[in-house]
């Protein structure tokens, strides 16, 4: 099975996606990491504004199959929450990269983006 | 397939058949006109079903026919052993002499003590441990018990740093829940590649940390741990102890004693490897039973024999209590009932059937079997197909599922486990069913079940949008 890997965005070595625009970021996790999860039930997020540091635990994602946490895979401030994925979760399903997105951070540290893999780095890790 | 037996679910439920609720049928109301009470304390009405003797054994009758238990057909439940239960331990269970209330001073209950010391007595010979006590209410709670128990020895020597519960990959979850719950830190070996313990991750994990090593035997695979006197030394060369989860003893009932394999403290799975129908939660009983140096810690009370007969007694530095009184009385009293019907000859002979079904059973099917040899059970891989939905397939072909995707270690695992209760047709039709749902393709299983009395259910819905609450459910729907 193939699983898509949009070339537009950096991703962790535990499955999350990251989209910069300038000092901020968007997160959500990877077509693999959902299409492992199986069906997603509940997602359990930190409040706005909350810090996140790079490689901790930050939230949670519960499937019909098991309880998955999240990791923070850069540092930074919540600045956004998807609070859609509340009353519908399955949008990180249907769609982890656009609507399925989790949260937006302003990032502390901009020189921790240089340890995500590329597109093709994560293609190679998850083969 | 035509000749073999079939055990397919009663069908009841659909589109024109409904068996109503209770409080569906024939409500009346009841007249409050004598109840003696306050007016303040009574209600202005009350409705309550008014059905004869006939109706309400045809509603419970109906509702067991929509279900599927081991009285229905096979039951594969791996590890769960889910063998047929024989009656006439629930009709020792109901005599009125073991509907006595514990609460009463021991010398009148002197026949309820007998049977206790009684069953201590056989545990202890069982497993080869010098004491036994009944009170925990269930596998898992023997395991928190002896948690405690392993906490207390080492405390009684003065040796707190003890922090760590070393458990393999292919333990019980039970196993690192009940180390956690009694405060130690577990730390998770993996397998060999044989599936047994890996010799030389047990060496690296092993410290002055270790207070003990949980271990089932054989393993959740059905493999026998074969360097379990190599294990037992070195845990006990590094001060640590050796705790046996009883959960598989069925595959070695007569045969093999714990103790002598090197275990210092063990629980049994009462209601597993001797009598009472369980699962759905219980209830269980799971006596647990130490060497001699343990026996002082053990909860309170145990029974004791005395010269005058039999007492109760507070072990000096027990635990002290896990559960009231005795335990689960009645699932104790099935225990017994069925160790005195089957005596030496006939437990050595279910745990011979328990691993000569698995093998015949393992023998005709077609699935890939990573690990063997293997005893009572055994661990299918479903390869290509999603082994949760060949479980489901199974019930259509009136078959109870193995479990599924458990343990970890073999991929799309089926973990089966016939029990010593089926015979050769039944394990011929068991294997036919395996064989067909094998080459079925995938639209056939993603359907399944389609011949049970509720099909296949949403999972995905009923977790995000839970009816927690009766006050939910709409009764017109």
């Amino acid at each position: 099975m193939t699983f898509s890997i949009p070339p537009d965005r950096q991703y962790s070595k535990s499955h999350e996606w990251v989209l910069v625009d300038s000092n901020n970021a968007l997160i959500g996790i990877t077509d693999f990491a959902q299409d492992e999860l199986g069906d997603i039930v509940f997602i359990e997020l930190p409040p706005l504004g909350e810090i996140l540091i790079k490689d901790q635990i930050f939230g949670l994602v519960e499937s019909i199959k098991a309880v998955s946490d999240l990791y923070a895979p850069l540092s930074g401030t919540i600045l956004d929450i998807n609070s859609t994925l509340e009353a519908e979760p399955e949008q990180v399903n249907d769609d982890p990269y656009d609507s399925g997105w989790i949260l937006k951070i302003e990032l502390k540290d901009l020189s921790e983006i240089k340890t995500l893999l590329t597109a093709d780095e994560y293609g190679d890790q998850t083969n | 397939m035509s000749n073999l037996p079939h055990h397919d679910q009663a069908k009841w439920i659909s589109q024109s058949v409904y068996e109503p609720l209770l409080s569906e049928k024939n409500m009346t109301e009841v007249s409050l006109e004598h109840v003696p009470l306050p007016s303040n304390l009574k209600r202005n009405s009350l409705t309550l079903p008014s059905l004869s003797e006939p109706e309400i054994a045809r509603h419970y009758t109906r509702l067991s026919q929509m279900t599927y238990g081991v009285d229905s057909g096979p039951y594969l439940l791996g590890s769960c052993t889910m063998k047929y239960n024989p009656k006439f331990t629930e009709d020792v269970a109901v005599l009125p002499g073991c509907s006595i209330h514990p609460d009463r001073e021991p010398h009148t209950i002197q026949g309820t003590l007998e049977i206790l010391h009684t069953l201590q007595e056989h545990l202890a010979t069982i497993g080869g441990m010098d004491a036994v006590t009944l009170q925990p209410p269930a596998g898992a709670s023997g395991e928190f018990t002896g948690i405690l128990i392993i906490r207390a020895f080492h405390e009684s020597r003065g040796d707190f740093s003890r922090n760590e519960i070393i458990i393999p990959e292919s333990a019980h979850g039970t196993n690192p829940a009940s180390a956690t719950l009694g405060g130690y830190n577990t730390v998770e070996i993996p397998s060999n590649g044989e599936g047994r313990v890996n010799i030389d991750a047990l060496q690296a994990a092993l410290s002055e940390n270790t207070a003990a090593l949980m271990l089932t035997n054989p393993n959740t695979l059905g493999l026998f741990e074969s360097e379990i006197e190599l294990i037992a030394s070195m845990v006990h060369d590094m001060g640590g102890l050796l705790y046996y989860d009883g959960a598989n003893l069925n595959a070695l009932l007569g045969r093999s004693r714990p103790r002598d394999m090197g275990f210092d403290i063990m629980h049994y799975n009462v209601h597993k490897t001797f009598a009472t129908p369980h699962g759905g939660g219980g209830p269980g009983a799971g006596p647990v039973g130490v060497i001699s140096k343990l026996e002082t810690f053990l909860p309170a009370p145990i029974v004791i024999k005395t010269t005058s007969g039999f007492d109760l007694f507070t072990p000096e530095n027990s635990i002290g209590k896990v559960h009231g009184f005795y335990g689960n009385w009645l699932c104790l009293i099935k225990a017994l009932a069925y160790i005195l019907r089957l005596g030496d000859s006939g437990l050595l002979d279910a745990s011979a059937k328990a691993v000569l079904n698995a093998n015949y059973l393992g023998s005709k099917i077609q699935y890939e079997i990573p690990f063997r040899p293997f005893y009572h059970e055994f661990v299918a891989s479903s390869g290509e197909q999603d082994a949760a939905e060949v479980a489901k397939r199974l019930l259509d072909y009136g078959v109870h599922p193995p479990t599924t995707k458990w343990p970890l270690i073999v991929s799309q695992a089926l973990l089966v486990e016939p029990t010593e209760s089926e015979n050769k047709t039944t394990l011929d039709q068991i294997a036919a069913s395996f064989n067909k749902i094998s080459n079925e393709d995938q639209s056939t299983l993603k359907s399944a079940p389609n011949s049970t009395t509720v099909g296949k259910i949403d999972q995905a819905t009923a977790a995000r949008s839970p009816i927690l609450s009766w006050h939910s459910l709409d009764p017109s729907l």
